[in-house]
């Protein structure tokens, strides 16, 4: 697409310092209001002048939503606002669960670690580069996925759950917290709802033109993650082009208890195959009890790919993302 | 707010440079109104609500308060190289993608074409011009860029300057693999990146001496 090196257009801009006024705002402007966090998704968009959003509302200076803190049941909450950086560097998040340390580690670049925020990461949009290139693809309202044409390139698009939409979820942070069961608390003026990390991303099938449960007025304000995985054995690996920037072309978080050998439990997800990061209960539910060894991967690994539906140019994410589990059961890294 | 003694930005004589840079500024300006009066002026009435924001701000640049008018929607990048005059932060690919903006927001490296300038106002902005002490002595990164000549054409040399500036106060005794790592978020289209890392391992050891 075109550079255009000049300021975006004009929006009206708002800076909250409490999580009270901000609910206001989106409540006041509802669909108008666009939140911006560290604003790493969304300059693009607004510069490319392919979203145009009247209201924005930066809530960086919100700092009732930034940090991370024990809870009492033993796991800890970090808040929405927090950034990647924090993230990474926090004792607390290292300590307990350093896959969440180690997938906030290998987003974008340090620049962009610097000032994205987990709320942010996890919320993102989808790169598919027809839809961010302002295509009236059926993600923007549509009728037409230009993704999926017998002409269009499509390497990096979904090989599972697409419907009409190709595109997948970018996110590195949100498999490992759906490994780690975090729930993620979700305020608005009417109150506040949590729900669970597996069903906060959402498909096409649900609703096409969003990758999340979040409804116009609504904000993620903190993500809970319990006790119940602290200190389990952890997996993460991301596979990209190249190591800095880059989103995953997949990734792979994955959490074990096991004991006397065998594998008691399990939570495995993978992202960028599909428009939401997926969970693999099929596989989990396969290798319980079965020894972490190479027999035990193999049947992962193969479990995971069941059902999977290349387009042109992605084939090769199926033996890729068998791999990855495989290598997640075996407990090797590369 | 503090007040710091503010020195005049604009020189008695004008050059070149500085004419081109004054029409560009203007440029900004003029287009600046037609988006003020495009359809929004309903929005951009109401103004009265909690965390509604002013244009007049004073931010701190270089140890300086500057007063400067600023659009809500414009970046740091935009503000430092077309309101105050500072060119010496260069404008790559404005998205966030190669670097060559960043300065130190609070001391940590950030790209400035992705930072909206309202969201700076607390903070503490240092660009390449801000860098070498107020005697003139070179910043070690600086003064370790001349000795290795470490730049080709080094259009994103203030941007890896800065980086670096901002990574080595994190780790002042890195590898070079950990040097390599913590400014990897530059690009240098020249490809220059083994002359680049010799001399920012070379900073390292300059600002360890001092």
């Amino acid at each position: 697409m075109a550079l255009i090196h000049d300021v975006m257009p004009a929006f009206e801009l708002f800076q909250p310092v409490t999580v009270a006024d901000t609910l206001a705002l989106l409540d006041k402007y509802k669909k108008s209001a666009w939140v911006l966090a560290g604003g790493m998704d969304t300059f693009d968009w607004l510069k490319d002048r392919n979203k145009r959003p009247e209201i924005v509302v930066d809530i960086s200076g919100v700092k009732e939503i930034r940090g991370v803190q024990a809870t009492s049941d033993g796991g800890i909450e970090i808040g929405a606002g927090t950034i990647l950086s924090e993230v990474v560097q926090h004792p607390l998040v290292k300590d307990k669960y350093p896959i969440l340390t180690q997938a906030a580690e290998v987003v974008a670049s340090p620049q962009i670690r610097a000032q994205g925020t987990l709320g942010g990461n996890v919320s993102q949009d989808t790169r598919c580069w027809y839809y961010r290139g302002g295509w009236a693809c059926y993600r923007a309202g549509g009728n037409i996925c230009y993704a999926d044409t017998p002409s269009a390139i499509n390497r990096e698009h979904a090989i599972f759950d697409a419907d009409r939409c190709v595109a997948v979820n970018p996110s590195d942070t949100a498999p490992a917290l759906i490994a780690l069961d975090a729930k993620m608390v979700i305020r608005s003026v009417e109150g506040e709802r949590m729900v669970d990390a597996e069903k906060f991303f959402i498909g096409p099938a649900l609703d096409i033109t969003r990758m999340t449960v979040l409804q116009p007025g609504e904000l993620l304000t903190a993500i809970r993650i319990p006790a119940t995985w602290a200190g389990a054995s952890f997996y993460f690996e991301k596979v990209r082009e190249r190591q800095v920037w880059d989103f995953p072309i997949v990734n792979v978080a994955a959490v074990f208890v096991v004991s006397d050998g065998k594998i008691e439990r399990s939570r495995i997800a993978v992202n960028a195959v599909a428009a939401h990061p997926m969970r693999l209960t099929s596989v989990e539910a396969a290798i319980a009890g079965k020894p972490r060894n190479e027999e035990t991967a193999k049947l992962g690994g193969e479990r995971a790919i069941q059902g999977a539906k290349p387009l042109a140019h992605n084939e090769y994410k199926i033996p890729l993302m068998r791999n990855l589990v495989k290598r997640a059961i075996r407990g090797q890294t590369a | 707010m503090e007040n710091a003694p503010e020195t005049p930005t604009t020189p008695r004589s004008v050059s070149r440079r500085q004419f081109i840079q004054g029409v560009i500024a203007a440029g900004v300006t003029a287009s600046t109104a037609t988006y003020l009066y495009r359809g929004s002026g309903s929005v951009l009435s109401k103004s009265s609500l909690a965390g509604s924001t002013e244009r007049l701000i004073t931010i701190n640049v270089n140890g300086q308060a500057r007063h400067v008018d600023v659009m809500k929607q414009e970046t740091l990048a935009t503000t430092l190289r077309y309101k105050l005059g500072l060119a010496g932060t260069k404008l790559g690919c404005d998205r966030s993608e190669c670097g060559a903006c960043t300065v130190l927001i609070d001391d940590v490296p950030r790209y400035s074409c992705s930072v909206l300038t309202h969201t700076v106002r607390d903070g503490k902005v240092i660009t390449i011009e801000g860098l070498a002490a107020p005697d003139g002595k070179l910043h070690p990164v600086q003064q370790a860029v001349v000795d290795h000549q470490a730049f080709q054409c080094a259009f994103c040399m203030s941007g890896f300057i800065m980086a670096t500036a901002g990574y080595l106060k994190t780790n002042p005794n890195p590898t070079r693999a950990q040097l390599a790592h913590g400014i990897s978020g530059n690009l240098c289209r020249c490809a220059d990146y083994n002359k680049i890392l010799n001399a920012m391992m070379h900073a390292g050891e300059l600002m360890r001496r001092t």
